[in-house]
């Protein structure tokens, strides 16, 4: 047992005060202290009785290889098809939801725009957006705190977004798990109420660098709470230097000018993306018309 | 917590290479887990010791190795060491970063018996 921790097992991690980790093997009893390091075990060590000899297999994968596969695949279909696709990520309670549909109703149908709605249980969120206009489908995650590549592919097949559309995938609401997971989106954005406090930024760091967009939401409220909207925007520019910063308000609409024209800019750039995808297409196949009608002349024959 | 999604891609990850292997049982996974990356190592062995329960790498020893973060610091004009995300040039003090290393979450390697 190792007399610094107490523990049993002879090879563990350990964490120290200053926050490094290191991995140890012990010999039995003896302390620990002074400088850490990773003592690499031999493959022939064990602590089995019986020393069976073990092989190791270099693997060099990415542990989320997958769901970025199933985002790359997502990402292609948005790109064929001229799809502007958005990742909406914040707290629970941000306003998302609302945002939505006042963005559906602000948009009014310049071109079609569909929302994935992701949640743990219930449909209301999607109710809400058919209710304002919009098409869109309802995951429900059960006991998932985020929502994944594959499950947003899903949704796709069931969803079939018009070409040449706006998608808004709105995430579990967590400032945490979803910064992991790449949808195929073409941008996350973060959305932070201006209820929520200004140094949020910096206790959830991984999600504001993960954004291209910072919505600050809730505008109409900034007279009743001490919310720095700069600070909370230089904050998050720490770990993001070229986030863009919008402020709006859901519910006086306060900010949808330049928003909307955001979503302009993004859905102008996609459509360009298919148009230049058919136009590389179109290209290949005269290439490859000229090459057959060259392959079955008489000439070539002869 | 998504650090259960994460041992789960990692079993998938691990099982495939032990079938490829023609290997019975799983003794060991290595992993590099960078300091500036998004998981929490307690949370994920906690999570890999329920997944992996009654599949080829139950009771497996998961080892982590963490990687330091790394960035490029645009007024330095040089690669420095950042210890965690948020932190400013340790040089400099600017927080014009761009990260270069220290994010990944990758499966090193496996021992296999």
């Amino acid at each position: 047992m190792c007399t610094t921790c107490g523990c049993g097992n002879s090879e563990h991690l350990h964490q120290h005060a200053d926050g490094t980790w290191h991995s140890h093997v012990h010999d039995g009893g003896s302390t620990h202290g002074g400088e850490p390091r990773y003592v690499p075990r031999p493959p022939m060590a064990a602590h089995a009785p019986l020393i069976r000899p073990s092989r190791i297999v270099q693997i060099e994968q990415d542990i989320l290889a997958k769901n970025a596969g199933f985002a790359a695949e997502n990402r292609r279909y948005f790109s064929d098809h001229g799809i502007f696709a958005l990742n909406l990520v914040s707290s629970p309670g941000s306003g998302k939801t609302t945002l939505l549909v006042k963005t559906i109703a602000a948009w009014q149908e310049r071109t079609p725009l569909a929302v994935i709605e992701g949640d743990q249980q219930t449909s209301r969120d999607a109710d809400r957006v058919r209710a304002a206009g919009a098409r869109a489908v309802q995951i429900n995650t059960g006991k998932g705190c985020h929502l994944d590549a594959q499950m947003v592919g899903h949704a796709l097949t069931s969803l079939a977004p018009s070409d040449d559309s706006v998608l808004l995938i709105e995430n579990v609401g967590n400032l945490v798990c979803p910064a992991a997971f790449d949808l195929g989106e073409a941008h996350k954005v973060v959305i932070l109420s201006v209820t929520e406090g200004d140094d949020k930024p910096l206790k959830y760091p991984d999600m504001f660098r993960a954004a291209d967009l910072l919505l600050v939401n809730k505008i109409d409220l900034l007279p009743y709470v001490e919310f720095d909207v700069d600070a909370a925007a230089g904050y998050a520019r720490r770990v993001r230097p070229e986030l863009e910063v919008l402020l709006v308000s859901a519910q006086t609409g306060a900010g949808f000018g330049e928003w909307l024209a955001w979503l302009e800019r993004g859905l102008g750039r996609a459509r360009t993306r298919r148009e230049v995808g058919l136009d590389l297409l179109r290209r290949r196949v005269s290439e490859l018309e000229a090459e057959l009608e060259r392959v079955r002349s008489p000439a070539h024959e002869a | 917590m998504h650090e259960l999604a994460l041992a789960e891609s990692m079993l998938e990850i691990v099982e495939r290479a032990a079938r490829q292997n023609s290997a019975e049982r799983v003794t060991a996974v290595r992993l590099e887990i960078g300091a500036l990356s998004h998981v929490e190592p307690d949370a994920l062995h906690f999570c890999f010791d329920a997944v992996t329960h009654g599949s080829l790498a139950d009771g497996a020893r998961l080892e982590i190795v963490r990687t330091p973060g790394q960035a490029w610091c645009m007024p330095c004009g040089d690669t420095v060491p950042l210890a965690a995300l948020g932190q400013p040039c340790p040089v400099c003090g600017s927080f014009q970063l761009s990260i270069t290393d220290g994010d990944a979450m990758r499966v090193k390697e496996i021992e296999i018996g």
